[in-house]
């Protein structure tokens, strides 16, 4: 128990931060389930991309920056083509190029840079995000484009007889929760229940022992990035469908940066728990941090939520370093 | 034929740890000296200076910095630029609020409060390293970015947050004009960069350098880890710092909220990247080369005589850049500092390689 103790305060205090607003009369309940959802679905979004992070760390132990630029490389992609193009075939073509883009990366980048150390990898991901960046917006345009996912847009009232005033939510939301939750049962019954998954958590545990039971490193690191930049597409669809695909999906995306270390990069589950948490709390700390801290420190507006995910995240390292989910290091010499 | 250490034979202790060990290494340090400080500001135009040298000296500066972290300790960094906006705007409030200090006490300070900053941020290290580190800075670079858009003092309550510098003068020398600053920056550069070269070939370099190698048989072998890791961050961000004060008040003179982002840093860490990690050399030329090519890549397109947009050239020009990276890491992943350790080699054995 006592060695749970830094874990435990760092929780209690948290869960303390996120009850006091309720507790304390300083928001509606109605409004305070609001934000909370709302914090709920941008954490389902940033679980999305900090999948891909998370995929592609276990199974090559590459550290992808370039996961946010897939995404705005693929919701580009999926809005030029959809103008041209019903949006089912949209989709398909464009995971078809992203799955062409892994194959390109595999071959080009990662291949020549094998058994590089971890920062040289870091670093080749970051320059396939500039080469990303300005590729895509080069090819589709950099323009604000739209996706239409065909869902009514306008908010609706439920729950108008348990809180005073009702809760207005997003029916787009739930739909994007919905797909992300598809999404993550796919993935599951692909890791779990095929052939190409089993030879994926092999080589996820232990690359040389899957390598000499004969299953192809390569063709698994081809797999693996197909199947980031898929689920990168599916949250770029859904971020672009929100809030328009621009420029800035790239940058939002670095927020997924947190939510994986927060999970640890290797689990899947950290990856989702994470990102809700990550959201969860950025959301209340904007909505009922921020006027605290700008009334008391005089600031010239709050904005908080920009290195609010990652300061959390900091602290959860510093209490558990290998992160929520994350497989413990032991040093060996 | 000429670069050869035939003869030189060192018969004391003083002479066997000299920086640079061969005459024809010191002769031409001394040339390039000589030449860099002297000659330089004759012929050189004002264009060159501003847009190529000044940026130049400062990030290589700033790249040292954070090649001591990242190169000899091995703890990464992409969060650097905080460091360098601390430097900044710590140098901006001093030299704003207690003006009759002087400049490069203001330099020192302002080194000096980036490198508490640092360590503060450098604590994390001791607890997590590698990837999970180098999130965690980033933690630095999205706080101070918001902490210096915000916070109305830190800019003097200026309505649209930017700042301005006031002119900079040393014991009476007003130095305003290109050769000035440069002059200024490269007397700067000269001084740090040796300071860390002994730093780096000293105990404490070692330190640093035993820690970045393995880091559990340097705790065996007696080197504190606390005490490595955090002076290497204080150190680090001492450097950054000042490159960031010198940065705002030399190169910017005035500056917007972000002029320090995470594009700065991630630029900072291409520099030692393709400059060479764990070389002092290799700042200067990933410095060099990171301030050339985007100016280079501006003109390509005018040279080649094709006509394109701002935004189309920008993005190419990313591309290019973004395409170079991978390019650099694949050829030659330890840097241009270990291409010009290969020539020398070369050299000395020219024109009878067997």
């Amino acid at each position: 128990m006592s060695k749970h103790w830094p874990v435990l305060t760092l929780g209690a205090v948290l869960l303390a931060g996120l009850v006091l607003p309720l507790a304390t009369g300083a928001s509606p309940p109605g409004f305070y389930v609001e934000v909370l959802l709302g914090g709920l679905m941008a954490g389902v979004l940033y679980s999305l991309v900090a999948l891909g992070f998370a995929l592609i760390f276990k199974a090559s132990g590459v550290f992808n920056f370039a996961q946010g630029s897939m995404v705005l490389f693929a919701a580009l992609a999926v809005a030029r083509l959809a103008e041209q193009m019903p949006l089912w075939l949209a989709i398909l073509l464009a995971t078809v190029i992203m799955f062409g883009l892994a194959w390109l990366i595999e071959r080009l980048v990662l291949r020549p840079l094998v058994n590089q150390e971890g920062v040289a990898l870091l670093m080749a991901t970051l320059g396939v995000t500039y080469f990303l960046d300005g590729f895509g917006q080069t090819l589709w345009g950099s323009d604000i484009y739209k996706i239409d996912l065909g869902i009514p847009k306008e908010p609706v009232m439920i729950l108008d007889s348990v809180f005073q005033g009702g809760i207005l939510v997003n029916k787009e939301d739930f739909v994007a929760a919905f797909i992300a939750a598809m999404l993550v049962a796919g993935l599951v019954l692909f890791f779990q229940k095929t052939a190409t998954g089993r030879a994926l958590r092999a080589v996820a545990d232990d690359h040389q022992a899957a390598q000499s039971i004969g299953i192809p490193l390569n063709r698994i690191w081809v797999i693996v990035w197909s199947v980031a930049g898929f689920v990168a597409l599916v949250a770029g669809v859904i971020w672009g469908s929100q809030l328009g695909v621009q420029f800035s999906l790239s940058q939002v995306a670095l927020k997924a940066l947190p939510v994986v270390i927060l999970g640890g990069f290797t689990s899947i589950a950290g990856a989702i728990v994470g990102g809700l948490i990550i959201g969860v709390g950025e959301k209340m700390a904007e909505v009922f941090l921020g006027p605290i801290l700008v009334k008391a420190f005089d600031l010239a507006g709050g904005g908080i939520e920009n290195w609010f995910a990652y300061v959390l995240a900091l602290l959860f390292l510093l209490v558990r370093p290998e992160g929520l989910f994350g497989e413990k290091n032991i040093d060996r010499v | 034929m000429f670069y050869r250490e035939n003869g030189q034979f060192k018969s004391s202790y003083v002479s066997d740890q000299q920086m640079l060990p061969i005459l024809q290494d010191r002769v031409f340090m001394g040339l390039l000296l000589i030449f860099a400080f002297g000659a330089a500001p004759l012929f050189v135009s004002d264009y060159v200076f501003l847009s190529l040298l000044i940026p130049f000296l400062i990030l290589t500066l700033a790249a040292i910095g954070l090649n001591i972290l990242v190169g000899y300790c091995g703890q990464i960094s992409i969060g650097h630029a905080a460091f360098m906006s601390v430097g900044a705007y710590a140098a901006y409030n001093l030299a704003l609020r207690v003006p009759q200090l002087n400049f490069l006490v203001v330099l020192v300070l302002a080194g000096l409060i980036a490198a508490a900053v640092g360590i503060l941020f450098g604590i994390p290290s001791l607890r997590i390293k590698g990837l999970y580190l180098a999130v965690a800075t980033l933690a630095a670079q999205f706080f101070t970015d918001w902490l210096f858009a915000r916070v109305k003092w830190f800019t003097n309550y200026s309505s649209s947050g930017s700042v301005s510098t006031a002119p900079i003068v040393i014991f009476g020398w007003k130095v305003d004009s290109p050769a000035e600053k440069y002059l200024l920056l490269l007397a700067v550069l000269v001084f740090f960069t040796l300071v860390a070269k002994n730093l780096v070939r000293g105990h404490i370099g070692r330190a640093w350098m035993s820690m970045r190698d393995m880091d559990v048989a340097a705790e065996v072998i007696g080197i504190r880890p606390v005490y490595a890791k955090l002076t290497a961050f204080a150190v680090s961000s001492f450097y950054v710092g000042v490159a960031g004060a010198l940065w705002g008040f030399v190169y910017l003179g005035a500056w917007e909220p972000l002029a320090f982002n995470l594009n700065l840093s991630l630029n900072l860490l291409f520099m030692i990247i393709i400059g060479g990690m764990g070389s002092l050399l290799g700042s200067y030329f990933g410095a060099a080369f990171i301030v050339a090519l985007p100016i280079l890549l501006d003109q390509v397109p005018s040279w080649l005589g094709v006509q394109m947009s701002t935004a189309t050239s920008s993005h190419l020009a990313s591309m290019i850049f973004g395409g170079l990276i991978v390019f650099f890491l694949i050829v030659e992943p330890h840097g241009l500092a270990r291409l010009w350790a290969v020539g020398k080699e070369k050299l000395r054995l020219w024109p009878f390689p067997h």
